[in-house]
């Protein structure tokens, strides 16, 4: 592949011409803020936190899906795209329960980073306080929909890596929930195979491992990666 | 099978007609108003008085005046009655006897039959829908044997192109344009879809046509399949439209039965096979790429695009995606000529729109008439206007549209005046509104639509239409303030320009055109803003985030 030239914030950078505006960004230790986003499965566009600025477009890029081109110029950080970051997360603390002070990700979530990183100090927004169960049938993990941010890694991460595809997302617009085999209570999905990738994926505190409690529930990532790339790296064996 | 043999068996259905012929529409709109019985009481009448031998009652499509039905029409004559109870088929029968008759004379010299153009509808309410004969009686599959017999695939795509044709889905893509993307694709497999996942509440355009010219659109699916390199098809048609799919259904039977569908179409090598697939009931599937993950058999969720399905569509193969008119424009472009169909309509919007006009308007029912004709003609002149009252708006384009002011009837319509009036020309519905119909109410019940249809897949659309609705129901209540309208401004701007799919993109779209034009009905209804508190610099710290 060859290489391109492009600017992202003013800064010239090179990058193969099969990168991602994303990937190019974050090798030049440009931060684009991400939620949907996890290195390893495949980018689905969804969370909208990474839109950028391209010049000659006037639509906005989702930038872990928006390839590189010659000549680009990006801009990851206008007043208008903060604003946009920022009532977007606004829009997710509105539209579920996340309550932070008894929330088992608590200092661990990426979507209370994610608020920190925008600026977000209130919710401009009615709180739309749904009513959310808890799954925890499930003989190691739990499945708090109040947290849940609809973001689809655990679906992702289960379907791609694990191949087992336990989970998907049933109803649509704000009756979304993420299900396990055919909205089953986790404890009985029989294609579930306790692996825990969506546990560590997950970036909030919706799937936790069960007995942690309040800011307990650290997602390992390096776990993910070695889950991901243990076989091609041969570390399962010795 | 040649020309000349196609032609004979048009010849020899014509002959086999008898001279006088009741028409009695049997659309889903007529059939909910009893009209089967009608036809049932009009066949019985027609034995009883012994005319059997020269007059015959059948069953067709829609005949347009909807607010009318059931409607029937005598040929040759032409006379029309509308609303006919099946105890008014003797008299309509003994008309043709010289009788009179009680049933309601429907004038088909007013404007709103005189101002149409037929070319999508041109057979609708003419033939039985669910003979493959009577299709074929009126030129029926001709223009499809002219492809295969005298024309390259190239010279297709370039017909389509200077004929100015664009996608009457709503978004008014050059069609000719498209068809030439997918057919330079080297790939070998491709496919052809009509979208027919008419989804915008009050439009019924795409309905009308299945129901009763079923065979138009397969005989345009075809020709793109021919054109692009396609051997497999599919119709998208949801699943709320079952008459649309019965006949859809008989219309493929026949179609197979008689060679011009299946495999080596009129003993050419091409081939072509057309498969139904039902929607359940989402309304975001009618966007491309979401109809795609449904075929699939996936859920129906949109995915960002490019790669555009012209490149990479079901099940990653170019497909070729149109609307349901967009392909009954096909057999008729190609034979009568591009150029015939290019000196109709504008500039840059060529030939007819069929609008499914309702609402406040007298006339309601379906309307095709020219690109370029402006909206007063269509819904003064043509719709009778509005029976309690004068117009206020018209609301073009669904819950992606707009409402345009009664200040800009006199708006020419076509797909860049219409935009630039805050609407899109959409699919075809058409609503008018009167001085009764609250605008804000208006707002409300699409952005309700919206926030109900989003697939959830991204969060501006999935949460950011909660959120509009919420703030239009508190307007609406009178709860509201001016910060929550300049709140529920800022949400649309969000929502127009970082949704993922168009359904999002769109969905701030009748917000912002009732504002645009009817803000003071919005502000007559916010409470004044209430006082300032006092200043506080104290803000509650929140968590720090790690590294």
């Amino acid at each position: 592949m060859n290489s391109i030239t492009l600017t992202i914030d003013g800064k010239l950078i090179s990058a193969p011409g099969d990168q991602t505006i994303l990937e190019a960004a974050r090798e030049n230790d440009i931060h684009i803020p991400t939620l949907c986003n996890l290195e390893g499965i495949s980018a689905v566009g969804a969370c909208r936190v990474c839109l950028v600025e391209v010049s000659g477009s006037n639509r906005l890029a989702p930038s872990c899906l928006t390839k590189v081109a010659e000549g680009m110029q990006v801009q990851t950080a206008t007043d208008r795209l903060r604003e946009y970051r920022k009532m977007i997360v606004e829009l997710l603390f509105a539209e579920r329960n996340h309550i932070c002070s008894v929330c088992v990700a608590n200092g661990n979530c990426e979507l209370q980073d994610l608020a920190v990183t925008v600026g977000m100090d209130h919710v401009r927004y009615e709180y739309q306080y749904p009513s959310c169960s808890v799954d925890v049938t499930h003989k190691e993990f739990g499945v708090d929909h109040n947290r849940c941010i609809l973001c689809t890694r655990c679906v992702r991460v289960c379907d791609e890596v694990e191949g087992a595809h336990t989970w998907d997302v049933s109803g649509r617009g704000m009756q979304s929930r993420v299900i396990t085999d055919l909205n089953q209570p986790w404890g009985t999905a029989t294609s579930c195979t306790s692996c825990g990738k969506c546990v560590q994926a997950c970036p909030t505190g919706a799937l936790f491992r069960q007995g942690s409690t309040v800011a307990e529930m650290k997602k390992d990532r390096e776990l993910l990666d070695f889950l991901m790339t243990a076989r091609e790296k041969k570390q399962w064996i010795g | 099978m040649e020309l000349a043999e196609l032609k004979e068996l048009a010849d020899k259905e014509k002959a086999e007609q008898k001279p006088i012929r009741i028409r009695c529409c049997t659309a889903a709109g007529c059939l909910s108003s009893n009209s089967q019985a009608v036809q049932q009481a009009l066949t019985d009448a027609v034995t009883t008085a012994g005319l059997a031998d020269r007059v015959e009652v059948l069953p067709v499509g829609c005949m347009r005046l909807c607010c009318e039905g059931p409607l029937v029409q005598v040929d040759p004559d032409g006379a029309m009655y509308g609303k006919v109870d099946p105890g008014q088929a003797a008299s309509i029968v003994g008309t043709l006897q010289g009788g009179q008759t009680e049933a309601r004379v429907i004038d088909t010299n007013m404007p709103f039959f005189r101002d149409q153009v037929s070319i999508v509808l041109e057979n609708s309410g003419r033939i039985n829908p669910e003979r493959i004969e009577d299709y074929l009686s009126v030129g029926g599959y001709q223009a499809l044997l002219h492809v295969l017999r005298e024309m390259t695939p190239n010279q297709v795509v370039e017909t389509m192109t200077r004929s100015g044709l664009r996608g009457r889905g709503g978004a008014g893509y050059p069609t000719g344009v498209k068809w030439g993307l997918i057919a330079k694709q080297p790939a070998t497999q491709k496919f052809v879809i009509c979208n027919a996942d008419e989804g915008d509440p009050g439009a019924f355009m795409d309905r009308s046509v299945l129901e009763s010219d079923p065979h138009r659109v397969l005989e345009g699916m075809a020709i793109a399949a021919y054109a692009i390199g396609a051997s497999q098809g599919f119709v998208y048609v949801r699943g709320e439209y079952p008459l649309a799919i019965h006949r859809l259904e008989i219309a493929l039977r026949q179609a197979r039965k008689m060679g011009v569908l299946g495999t080596q179409i009129f003993e050419s090598p091409f081939n072509f096979r057309i498969d139904i697939r039902i929607g359940a009931g989402a309304f975001v599937c009618g966007e491309e790429t979401a109809l795609i993950g449904s075929i699939e058999g996936k859920r129906g969720t949109p995915r960002p695009r490019p790669p555009y399905p012209t490149e990479s569509g079901l099940w990653q193969a170019p497909t070729l995606i149109n609307n349901v008119e967009t392909l009954a424009n096909v057999a008729p472009i190609i034979t009568r000529g591009a150029e015939w169909y290019a000196s109709i309509g504008t500039a840059k919007s060529k030939g007819t729109k069929v609008f499914a006009l309702a609402g406040k308007v007298r006339n309601t029912g379906l309307v095709e008439v020219p690109m370029g004709i402006t909206l007063r003609k269509i819904v003064e002149e043509m719709g009778g206007g509005s029976p309690g009252g004068s117009i206020k708006a018209v609301q073009t384009g669904g819950p992606s549209g707009g409402c345009i002011p009664a200040s800009a009837l006199d708006t020419p319509v076509d797909y860049e005046s219409l935009t630039a009036l805050g609407s899109i020309m959409g699919s075809g519905g058409m609503i008018v509104m009167d001085d009764a119909t609250k605008m804000v109410d208006v707002a409300k019940f699409f952005m309700e639509f919206c926030m109900d249809e989003s697939c959830g897949k991204c969060v501006p659309c999935r949460a950011g239409t909660v959120q509009m609705y919420r703030l239009l129901a508190r307007i609406v209540e009178g709860e509201a303030t001016a910060a929550d309208v300049a709140q529920l401004e800022a949400l649309c701007d969000l929502v127009r320009n970082t949704s993922l799919c168009g359904l999002g993109q769109s969905a701030p779209n009748p917000v912002l055109s009732t504002l645009r034009y009817f803000r003071e009905e919005y502000n007559a209804l916010l409470q004044p803003a209430p006082p300032a508190p006092p200043p506080s610099n104290q803000r509650i710290p929140l968590p720090v985030a790690r590294g």
